[in-house]
């Protein structure tokens, strides 16, 4: 079937994809278009995925059996043509946006959480709780390049989190269990040149890597603190950063774990998510000091900064998870809080920071809104959403 | 109502199947964060029958309300009561509900 035969087909069963009337607005003369404005989201429920057009806030596709895809996430190609989506079940898919068509799906590993493409583009990586650690496939055809296991101690295997890509073809990711950073160079081929780091903190549940590629933040839940590693140090190495920040008071109940993977470098200063504290620490850029606290309403999940930095936006763990806040950088106050549904989770921003993209996933909804003004411009239906994943990801370091 | 105190006794029925169905999916959803929506596990240890032989219903209630002291697992005592608690300790053993 021809491209256009496929955009002019309204609500057509084709195999795995289902395709939705064309977008109003979005118009594809002679069947082409670009791909600059197109985003994925993922229904966690269903296994299937959607892209829409964030033009014309419209369905464009709709595909299903991508397996498992609770806590699923997605990367692009440079062409922004293609998604690799990161499933629970292990499954590595290689999606056509444009056709809404999967081109490959290879099933990795037992239990994977999230991935990375090199900045090349051509190697893409996935984390693997089971087995424990990162495996690497041309980005072309998902062929096997390397396989790190995450070994530690006497046989045992870590579980990882936290993997980013980082300038100069490599990738770091975190040992939950061992508490280790581990960095895989691939700048001289297929077998990749490995740095360890141990000891780096208590039970690292997520990570980092800050937009320049420069530095990479590992969040600890088993200490009041973080590690940060520079990466651009002649011998980079670990070290604590906000040591104590919870004062060694008790830690609240944490019913979602935060994520650093939103992270919000905004106005030269961090705003990271506080392990069971309703609190946002700031963290100088320069100095990597505390630059101060936010009180916000729960347990905040993800903290992402507007693109030009002077918001923001956070939304918060189980039972609280129904509220957004908008904290202004420059008086870290917060200057607006409203109740989008149950399960708001997951936030995207426009590239250039024009609308918010939504996710509430018991409401089934996704909504958008002008991040300037808070109104609310569309409401899209979708079967469990969770996270959104624009294409101009494809160009960002880290994401 | 039969609780956590009745042991032997299911507490299933004391659950009306509005909130058996809440359940159901605070634990595919929310619990599902971490032990995945299928159960299969993810940063949390995977809740299917066969990796729970080795406790009992009383002993996973007892571990949804209280948490695991130094992991992440909290406390959900204060959002679920000893009943609905022993509820999904059941079912996890049975094979839980979709």
């Amino acid at each position: 079937m021809k491209r256009r035969d496929f955009l002019k087909s309204t609500a057509l069963g084709l195999g795995m994809a289902t395709a939705l009337a064309p977008a109003p607005g979005s118009a594809c003369p002679g069947g082409l278009r670009g791909t600059g404005d197109l985003a994925l989201i993922v229904e966690r429920a269903n296994g299937s995925v959607l892209i829409v057009d964030t033009t014309a806030h419209k369905v464009v596709h709709r595909v299903e059996g991508l397996g498992d895809l609770s806590h699923a996430s997605a990367v692009y190609s440079r062409d922004e043509r293609y998604a690799y989506i990161f499933g629970r079940d292990g499954g590595l898919t290689k999606l056509d946006i444009l056709e809404g068509a999967i081109v490959k799906r290879v099933l990795q590993a037992g239990n994977a959480i999230g991935g990375a493409i090199s900045d090349d583009g051509r190697l893409v990586a996935v984390s693997n709780y089971k087995p424990g650690g990162v495996r690497v496939f041309d980005a072309a055809t998902l062929d096997p390049v390397a396989d790190i296991p995450a070994t530690f101690g006497e046989g045992k295997r870590s579980k990882t989190v936290g993997l980013v890509d980082a300038p100069g073809r490599r990738f770091v990711f975190t040992l939950y269990d061992a508490s280790e950073i581990w960095i895989a160079d691939f700048s001289s081929g297929a077998e990749p040149r490995m740095t360890r780091f141990t000891g780096i903190g208590d039970l690292p549940y997520d990570a980092l890597i800050t937009g320049d590629g420069r530095h990479y933040i590992a969040g600890l839940f088993g200490e009041d603190g973080l590690t940060h590693i520079d990466l651009w140090a002649d011998a980079p190495a670990p070290r604590r950063i906000l040591s104590g920040y919870g004062k060694g008071e008790k830690k609240l109940p944490v019913y979602k774990m935060p994520h650093l993977e939103g992270w919000a470098l905004a106005g030269g200063k961090f705003l990271l998510p506080a392990v069971g504290r309703h609190e946002l620490l700031v963290l100088d850029a320069a100095s990597f000091k505390e630059a101060g606290r936010v009180g916000v309403h729960g347990q905040p999940v993800f903290a992402v900064a507007r693109p030009d930095g002077r918001q923001v936006w956070v939304n918060f763990a189980h039972p609280l998870n129904d509220t957004i806040q908008v904290v202004d950088i420059p008086s870290l106050t917060v200057v607006h809080e409203f109740k989008p549904g149950p399960a708001a989770l997951h936030m995207e921003f426009a590239p250039r920071g024009a609308e918010v993209w939504l996710s509430v996933r018991d409401r089934d909804e996704v909504h958008v809104y002008d991040a300037r003004s808070f109104a609310k411009l569309s409401v899209l239906p979708a079967q469990k959403p969770s996270g959104i994943f624009m294409t101009a990801r494809a160009h960002r370091i880290g994401l | 109502m039969a609780g956590i105190l009745f042991a032997g006794c299911s507490s299933a029925d004391a659950l009306d199947a509005e909130r058996q169905r809440e359940l159901t999916y605070l634990v595919r959803q929310d619990c599902g964060s971490c032990h995945g929506m299928t159960l299969k596990g993810g940063l949390g240890g995977a809740l299917l029958p066969e990796n729970l032989v080795d406790l009992d219903s009383e002993g996973i209630a007892s571990i949804i309300l209280d948490g695991v002291s130094g992991k992440p697992m909290p406390p959900w005592q204060g959002q679920l009561s000893n009943e609905e608690a022993l509820w999904i300790a059941e079912h996890l053993k049975k094979g839980f509900p979709q």
